[in-house]
């Protein structure tokens, strides 16, 4: 009895550790006070100037950036993704193992390498820093999550259905469309999602290779905004809205998931 | 002769002219010749891994040949891609459309060909009334049973009324009542639809029920081919006798015209046109050995080990004085120790060709006393005048190899991939490591898929010059 006391308790004060920041902001969004900590009583008036206007215009096209690059990027690698997860599903066992363990690297790999080596990438083959090579840089590295969600999808599938589907008339690429995509949806959904957080939420590749053309992203804008001296009180709401839509974004994925594995089984 | 070779192309439906598949290095299939008529039930039968998918999957286009040509209605189909040929196949697995109900994924086939709504319903509820399945139209193909998806699959496949029905051990995933069901069923649609049935099994009873012609495969090669009867009580060959049904199969030798001799024994037999003193495999089916209380009329005598009440008959093993084993069938039972007498009829002795007598390999002389073969060099007795490099040919005899639990304690490895029994000895294909096979006699018990280790004693190596 007392073990689970202790433990619950243990259980509650690790989790409390653990979202106290994001916590703190989300409380500190619903008051008027410029600086963080000083409770001015209940207000959503952070909330309404965000929308209707009332902060930098900067802060507004960093939004919009950040989502526009998010769905080019989440887009074009869950095509590719899903394209490169049937290439490697379809290769014998030893190449596919050697392909599986390529495409983990740049995932293991730590962001400000691939950051730096992209930005060395892009200035050695002259391509000027700005809004494309950002996309092009997301894409790089969303591609193995979509790889690694779609891939188990083709494990589970019959390996026969892609054969009965040619057999019963359809070319290859009909039965690509109407049997393997179908069938693979699912984790390219998830792939997706994953791709969408990773992008919004990355700064280490961005800041590398957003050029200095006057591009900002939300991650770039809240760098150079807390560098300057005190954070946007509107950055709070913001904050809190992100959270919340990446929160829901990860129940989707892992309800998903649970259900993909109820199939299975 | 035009007509009459245009006439006979006309007859068959499926021609497999000279097949062979490799994949990589490994032959799957070699040179296989197959003509299927119109209509026919045919069951390409074997154990795994003798090409009989392989086959089939060419046959449907998945594949293509290494080597050889493939028509069906005489037109060469060789190349053509699956989805532009007159077949349709049926999976050993379903491979049934997961995400579409039981209506959409039989009518998969007919929306591809743009056929117009009313005709496909119609189609598609006459396809489900053939395989009993009527009413499962919205049923959603997870929540039916592995007999109901495999109905779905058949109907999927023949409301295309392909010319030609292919499957896959479609049976091999249903329990055995179920299976039993399903072969009569099938044997009932093929009568009805009237389109030719090519069928593939490891089962040798759903064989023998269900064709008309049943093919036997084994290591990428047909064995032989003919109606259930004929490859019953006809085998070409001790893998046929042993594959189908149950057999004795012992070594006899042919004495002259309708005289061998076995187990010791000479009997009177109805074959002929083998030759004198010519060694046989003679095989006896154990239903047709007629066993009774030790008597005159016996031809010989033995007693009985063991006695197994199967249902309709007992089944029992009877062992002879000098050191063989009957295999026996009867409806009366004889209790184990009771000394009893063996009588088989002329005509129930079938005597086949031995297939080779010894081992034959091609050899290189590395010097007199040393011949390289199997990819090792083994020493051996004297070739006086021989020459480093001169190519021969070895030979080895089967009971002289000896086989041993570690590898590391022979000369070389290998697998053992076939078994056998000889009513009082083993005799066994070891598939060696250099990728030839070494038949082996031996009363030690080895099981299939067992690694050995192969020991040749020198003196037991004969080396021949090969006459150029």
């Amino acid at each position: 009895m007392i073990t689970r006391v202790v433990g619950r308790a243990y259980l509650w004060f690790l989790l409390l550790l653990l979202y106290s920041p994001i916590l703190i902001i989300m409380i500190f969004s619903f008051t008027e006070a410029k600086v963080l900590g000083n409770w001015t009583g209940f207000s959503t008036k952070l909330y309404t100037s965000l929308f209707s206007g009332g902060v930098h215009r900067s802060l507004i096209s960093a939004i919009w950036n950040t989502l526009a690059i998010a769905l080019i990027a989440a887009t074009v690698s869950t095509i590719l993704g899903s394209i490169a997860a049937i290439g490697i599903y379809n290769l014998r066992t030893r190449s596919r193992q050697a392909i599986g363990f390529v495409n983990s690297i740049p995932i293991l790999n730590p962001d400000i390498i691939t950051g730096v080596s992209l930005f060395l990438l892009f200035i050695s083959f002259g391509i000027s820093q700005g809004f494309t090579t950002v996309v092009l840089a997301h894409i790089t590295f969303c591609t193995p999550y979509v790889v690694l969600s779609v891939l188990p999808r083709l494990r589970q599938m019959n390996p026969n259905i892609y054969e009965a589907a040619l057999d019963l008339g359809a070319t290859p690429f009909q039965a690509l469309r109407k049997i393997i995509v179908p069938e693979i949806r699912p984790g390219m959904i998830s792939g997706f999602i994953l791709a969408f957080t990773l992008s919004i939420d990355d700064f280490a590749v961005t800041i590398f290779t957003i050029g200095n053309e006057g591009l900002e992203t939300l991650s770039t804008y809240i760098y150079a905004d807390a560098r300057k001296g005190g954070l946007t009180p509107e950055l709070r709401p913001l904050s809190t809205i992100i959270f919340v839509t990446v929160l829901l974004l990860l129940i989707i994925i892992n309800k998903r998931a649970g259900k993909i594995q109820k199939v299975t089984q | 002769m035009q007509l009459k070779g245009n006439m006979q192309g006309a007859d068959y439906i499926i021609t497999v002219d000279r097949i062979s598949k490799y994949f990589g290095e490994k032959a799957v299939l070699m040179d296989v010749n197959l003509n299927i008529r119109k209509g026919e039930f045919v069951t390409i039968l074997g154990p795994s891994g003798c090409g009989k998918t392989t086959l089939l999957r060419l046959i449907a286009g998945f594949q293509t040949p290494t080597e050889g040509v493939i028509r069906i209605a005489g037109k060469d189909i060789t190349q053509t891609p699956p989805h532009k040929r007159p077949v349709n196949t049926v999976f050993q697995k379903y491979a049934l459309f997961p995400h579409l109900n039981v209506y959409n994924n039989i009518a998969f086939g007919l929306k591809l060909k743009k056929m117009p709504g009313a005709m496909m319903e119609k189609k598609v509820k006459q396809a489900l009334k053939t395989v009993g399945m009527t009413d499962y139209e919205y049923r959603d193909v997870d929540s039916l049973s592995g007999g109901q998806q495999q109905r779905v699959a058949i109907a999927r496949a023949i409301v295309n009324e392909p010319e030609v029905l292919l499957l896959d051990e479609p049976l091999a995933a249903l329990d055995l009542k179920m299976r039993k069901d399903m072969q009569m069923e099938l044997k009932e649609m093929h009568r009805s639809l009237g389109i030719t049935f090519v069928y593939v099994t490891h089962d040798q009873e759903e064989a023998l029920t269900l064709s008309d012609r049943i093919v036997v495969m084994s290591e990428g090669r047909i064995q032989q081919i003919g109606t259930p009867p004929d490859i019953y009580n006809e085998p070409v060959n001790s893998f046929v006798a042993d594959f189908i049904g149950e057999s004795n199969i012992l070594n006899g030798i042919m004495i002259k015209d309708k005289q061998v001799m076995f187990a010791g024994h000479e009997f009177e037999c109805v074959d002929e046109g083998f030759g004198e003193m010519t060694p046989v495999d003679v095989v006896i089916r154990p239903e047709d050995l007629y066993i009774f209380d030790s008597s005159d009329a016996a031809q010989l005598t033995g007693t009985v080990t063991s006695c197994i009440f199967k249902g309709v008959h007992y089944e029992m093993m009877v062992d002879t004085p000098n050191g063989y084993e009957f295999l026996v069938q009867d409806y009366h039972s004889f209790g184990v120790g009771k000394t009893v007498g063996l009588l088989v009829k002329p005509f129930d002795i079938h005597v086949m060709k031995k297939e080779r007598l010894t081992n034959t390999f091609d050899g290189k002389m590395i010097d007199e006393t040393h011949v390289e073969f199997l990819g090792y060099t083994f020493e051996c007795p004297a070739i006086p005048d021989s020459q480093a490099g001169e190519e021969v040919t070895v030979m080895v005899d089967f009971h002289d190899i000896i086989l041993q639990d570690n590898t590391e304690d022979g000369m070389i490895s290998g697998e053992v991939k076939f078994i056998l029994y000889k009513g009082d000895h083993y005799h066994l294909t070891v598939y060696t490591d250099w990728e030839e096979d070494l038949f082996v006699d031996t009363s030690d018990v080895w099981d299939d898929g067992d690694t050995v280790g192969i020991t040749i004693p020198a003196d037991k190596i004969r080396v021949v010059k090969k006459s150029s």
